[in-house]
């Protein structure tokens, strides 16, 4: 049996980030995942690098945010090095559009609440009348009051990025053992072994990054990751001719031409079917703001189950009982890929989490009356 | 003009008006159960009997008389008194029996109390080097064009593979005039023997005097090449030759235009299985069939499966499904109804078929492509894209789509999905049924965005989109 | 590629495939008139921009993908000839306001 210097339970854009980054500083990883049919956010989410909005509540979320932001080019470049493969960064800043004059005002009330947060400085997020809309994004329609823009926004490729991640974990060496979930971890010595039903992985490290199902796995490691899921539906166009120059929080073109359509948020936990009441209200929205969309045709939807901890910000941990034992999550995988594959891939070879940086992101923080409030997601 | 459903709700929504749809619209609405009939095409007939009512090709003996029995089952589903809307496009089916259809530009939800599918069958990708060369189409697409409007090949045309509908149409067209300059067969040689032991059955059956005469008709007029065990389409930008390997081994080119494939027909599974009917791999048919009963109902309450879409069983087999679906849909609304019982009948028509199903198995290298060889048409995806995939991990369709966008494109799977799946399985030493297949969502077919726009919405289901 | 067979005595539909007058049947389909019209009518695709013509004719494999009367990504072999129709052949992604 192989030995391993870190094991990651969780193939998904987080488990992958980190594992490549561990890889990529020469560690002995393995990657357990599950296999084909599973709730992956990886493969369901709405491929945004977003900063606006994000921290209210919580500003150490925002910092975190921009610096994911920002450390995103990195992160291409180096995936496109390695891989050959072109994730289609595109950070020229993105919108959230508003219909009508009530949802501009509830959006300016958002950014104020933002801007009077300490630590949210450099946030850089604004109001834009419908006129200054127009000179960016000449197809909007009548309907659109204007929106906010933040800078910092963009998007990504972000299934190109899941398959370069996998690409690139498989060059640093990193073993993906795909099919392999994890029913019990325990601590042995120095080292943890991880039970799959195909045989056990022992390795000296231990993190755990399979979304929702961190809460479950958390408690056999001394740590806990309370989840609160969500779900989204989403519905996608065919290709057409590019339009759009900016993303939205709720559409954007993909560098293939096909138009992603979003999203809502359900208590609703089933990901097989699909509420056909929320794909009429997404549908409208968009041909309402953009009109020229009305005779495209719609070519799927989806739905998807949201990994979310419970108060909407990331959980980063590591194991005071079990040493050696972390625990990440978040929703935003996409937006953080950069942050996981640098910063917390560091932090795991080192051995501990640098609280600096991640200290705000304690789990502990449930433990507490006042975790309970805020929401890290719009 | 097509217009939308009249009612909001049905006793049966029958979905595809071919042989088992028709069957079962005739024998539901006679019954009095109020029955819709949603069908994509612009008449009655499904692919067998095509343009029924419309055909150019009137004199009854170029169609032949298994086309033309068609007729009667058209006209009995036409004065049965239920409702019949072709033109109609069903791209959503829940378990709940709600169906979204859209017709002419605008969409609706209707509910059923049972809804029969009977979308029937299409043919079996057949993905060799250059299948996608303007030139290269599906014998069954030249054989659409020769029904619904009397159009036959006059350019210099190869036809490729094996099976009864090979013969059938290189027959019509034929006797249409049409040109015809090679007919390669693709049958291994050792599905003969494999077929022996059901060939008792095969010889007894329908099929079996009709096969012989159409067999001989065609090589009357057109030299055959038997057990072809290679085939590529060549050209640029279009086809111009194709090229296979005999029995002997030997390597052979001719020049074409027109390249028209077939290596028979699997069952239509989108829309049941996005409405989440179980499915299992078929080790004969080599496709994916519905899990159902004797009577056609499937793993979800209230839908059942007739015709081909239930595992292929041609023309025949397909009108006592449709009767058998319709009795079960019948009694359910009924439950002092008298209903006939068909099994017997279904079992003639069904005589032959292992026969057919052994000697007509693709060869593995018709059906699982290597190398450059096009796999997903729509997302321009190669055989190697999908083994490089497994490579790095993907351990099934749905992660494989995630990578390369396979079945992402507007055929949803149809033209790649039983390759891929194949071909991983191939490469991963499993067997298909491990692999599984795509998750298939509406819309199973697109629709305008405009149409998903105009659709009720709720309170509820704008908050849950519109955040601030 | 196709001619008409004898004895089709179909009334005569026109239609206009880039700005030229076809002679079409009733009862064809888009992608059965392009067929026997002998002109190109090859697509290019949204992909690659290689070249396509419809493979399956029965609605399934999206390869017949046309402009109909200003309206892209039209499946022509399931839409029936109109007498003036304009069809244009595809030429790569479904363009904006098509």
């Amino acid at each position: 049996m192989k030995d391993y210097d870190v094991a990651i339970v969780g193939g998904g854009l987080l488990g992958s980030a980190i594992a490549w980054g561990l890889g990529r500083l020469g560690q002995r990883v393995a990657v357990l995942d599950e296999g084909d049919i599973a709730k992956r956010a990886s493969r369901a989410n709405f491929a945004l690098v977003w900063v606006q909005s994000k921290g209210l509540g919580m500003p150490a979320y925002t910092g975190w945010t921009v610096r994911g932001s920002k450390a995103w080019p990195k992160l291409a470049e180096e995936l496109k090095a390695q891989t050959g493969l072109d994730v289609v960064l595109q950070q020229n800043g993105g919108f959230h559009l508003t219909l009508g004059e009530a949802e501009y005002e509830q959006r300016s009330q958002l950014v104020a609440r933002m801007h009077n947060q300490t630590g949210a400085a450099d946030y850089r997020m604004e109001m834009m009348p419908a006129a200054d809309v127009k000179k960016m994004l000449p197809l909007i329609g009548p309907e659109v009051s204007g929106g906010s823009f933040c800078p910092y926004d963009g998007h990504v490729n972000s299934l190109r990025t899941f398959r370069a991640l996998h690409a690139g974990m498989k060059a640093f060496g990193v073993d993906y053992l795909p099919e392999r979930a994890v029913s019990a971890i325990v601590r042995d010595g120095n080292e943890f072994r991880l039970a799959t039903a195909q045989g056990e992985i022992r390795a000296a490290k231990v993190v755990l990054a399979a979304g929702n199902a961190n809460a479950t796995l958390a408690p056999m490691v001394g740590l806990s990751a309370p989840m609160g899921p969500t779900r989204g539906q989403i519905v996608v166009t065919e290709r057409t001719m590019p339009f759009l120059p900016h993303p939205l929080t709720t559409i954007r073109q993909t560098d293939e031409g096909t138009v992603m359509i979003g999203d809502s948020k359900e208590d609703e936990l089933d990901d097989r079917v699909q509420n056909h009441p929320i794909n009429a209200v997404m549908s409208d929205r968009a041909q309402r703001t953009f009109p020229h969309l009305a005779r495209l045709n719609v070519v799927r939807s989806w739905t998807g189950i949201r990994v979310m901890p419970k108060d909407g910000f990331p959980i980063y941990e590591q194991s005071e009982t079990h040493s050696g034992a972390f625990v990440a999550c978040c929703h935003s995988g996409v937006t953080l890929a950069a942050n996981h594959a640098f910063e917390i891939a560091r932090m795991v070879k080192d051995g501990a989490l640098d609280t600096e940086l991640v200290g705000a992101f304690t789990a502990k923080r449930f433990e507490t009356a006042a975790g309970a409030g805020g929401s890290g997601y719009y | 003009m097509s217009a939308a459903p009249k009612r909001d709700q049905y006793d049966v929504v029958i979905i595809g008006a071919g042989p088992a749809g028709l069957a079962a619209t005739a024998d539901a609405a006679g019954a009095g159960l109020s029955t819709l009939l949603l069908d994509e095409n612009a008449g009655p007939g499904g692919q067998v009997w095509r343009a029924i009512n419309s055909t150019p090709v009137k004199e009854e003996a170029l169609l032949g008389t298994d086309y033309w029995s068609g007729a009667e089952i058209a006209k009995a589903a036409r004065d049965s008194g239920a409702e019949i809307i072709h033109r109609a496009t069903v791209w959503s089916l829940d378990r709940n029996l709600e169906i979204g259809v859209s017709v002419g530009g605008g969409s609706a939800f209707i509910k059923a109390r049972r809804v029969i599918i009977a979308t029937g069958a299409q043919e079996r990708p057949f993905p060799i080097p250059g299948w996608t060369l303007p030139g290269v189409m599906t014998a069954g697409a030249a054989q659409t064009m020769l029904k619904s409007s009397g159009l036959v090949p006059d350019c210099p045309t190869v036809i490729a593979g094996q099976g009864p509908l090979l013969w059938l149409l290189a027959a019509q067209i034929l006797r249409l005039g049409g040109r015809i300059d090679r007919v390669l067969d693709t049958t291994p040689r050792a599905n003969y023997m494999a077929a022996l032991p059901h060939a008792f059955g095969f010889v007894t059956s329908p099929y079996f005097m009709k096969g012989l005469a159409m067999m001989r008709e065609v090589r009357a007029k057109v030299p055959v090449t038997g057990g072809v065990t290679e085939l590529a389409a060549a050209g640029n930008g279009k086809l111009d030759a194709v090229s296979y390997v005999t029995a002997g081994g030997k390597r052979e080119t001719l020049s074409a235009e027109l390249l028209l494939l077939h290596q028979g027909v699997v069952p239509n599974v989108n829309l049941a299985m996005a409405a989440g009917v179980e499915h299992r791999w078929n080790e004969l048919q080599l496709c994916w069939t519905p899990v159902l009963d004797a009577l056609g109902n499937s793993s979800i309450p209230g839908i059942a499966i007739a015709g081909d879409g239930a595992g292929i069983g041609g023309a025949q087999a397909a009108v006592w499904r449709g009767r058998a679906a319709a009795g079960s849909a019948i009694k359910a609304s009924r439950s002092n109804a008298k209903v006939s019982d068909v099994s017997a009948q279904l079992r003639r028509a069904e005589r032959g078929r292992a026969f057919l199903d052994t000697l007509f198995q693709p060869a593995k290298q018709f059906r699982i492509p290597q190398g450059d060889t096009i796999v997903c048409r729509c997302e321009e995806i190669t055989a190697k894209d999908v083994l490089d995939s497994v490579a790095i991990g993907a351990t099934g369709p749905n992660q494989l789509k995630a990578y390369r966008r396979t079945g992402m494109g507007p055929c949803q799977g149809r033209l790649c999905g039983l390759t891929v799946t194949e071909l991983m399985a191939e490469a991963r030493g499993k067997s298909p049924q491990e692999i599984g297949y795509y998750r298939l969502r509406a819309p199973v077919k697109p629709i305008m965005l405009s149409e998903l726009a105009n659709l009720p919405k709720t309170e509820e289901a704008t908050k849950a989109v519109v955040r601030g | 590629m196709f001619k008409r067979a004898d004895g089709d005595s179909r009334r005569s539909v026109t239609i206009h495939v880039e700005g030229q007058a076809v002679a079409a049947r009733e009862g064809d389909t888009v992608s059965a008139a392009l067929l026997a019209s002998g002109l190109d009518v090859r697509r290019a695709t949204a992909v690659s921009g290689a070249r396509r013509l419809p493979y399956c004719m029965m609605g399934v494999c999206f390869d017949c993908l046309v402009t109909i009367d200003g309206v892209g990504n039209r499946q022509g072999c399931l839409v029936p000839v109109a007498e003036g129709m304009q069809i244009e052949i595809q030429k790569g992604k479904r363009e904006i306001g098509k």
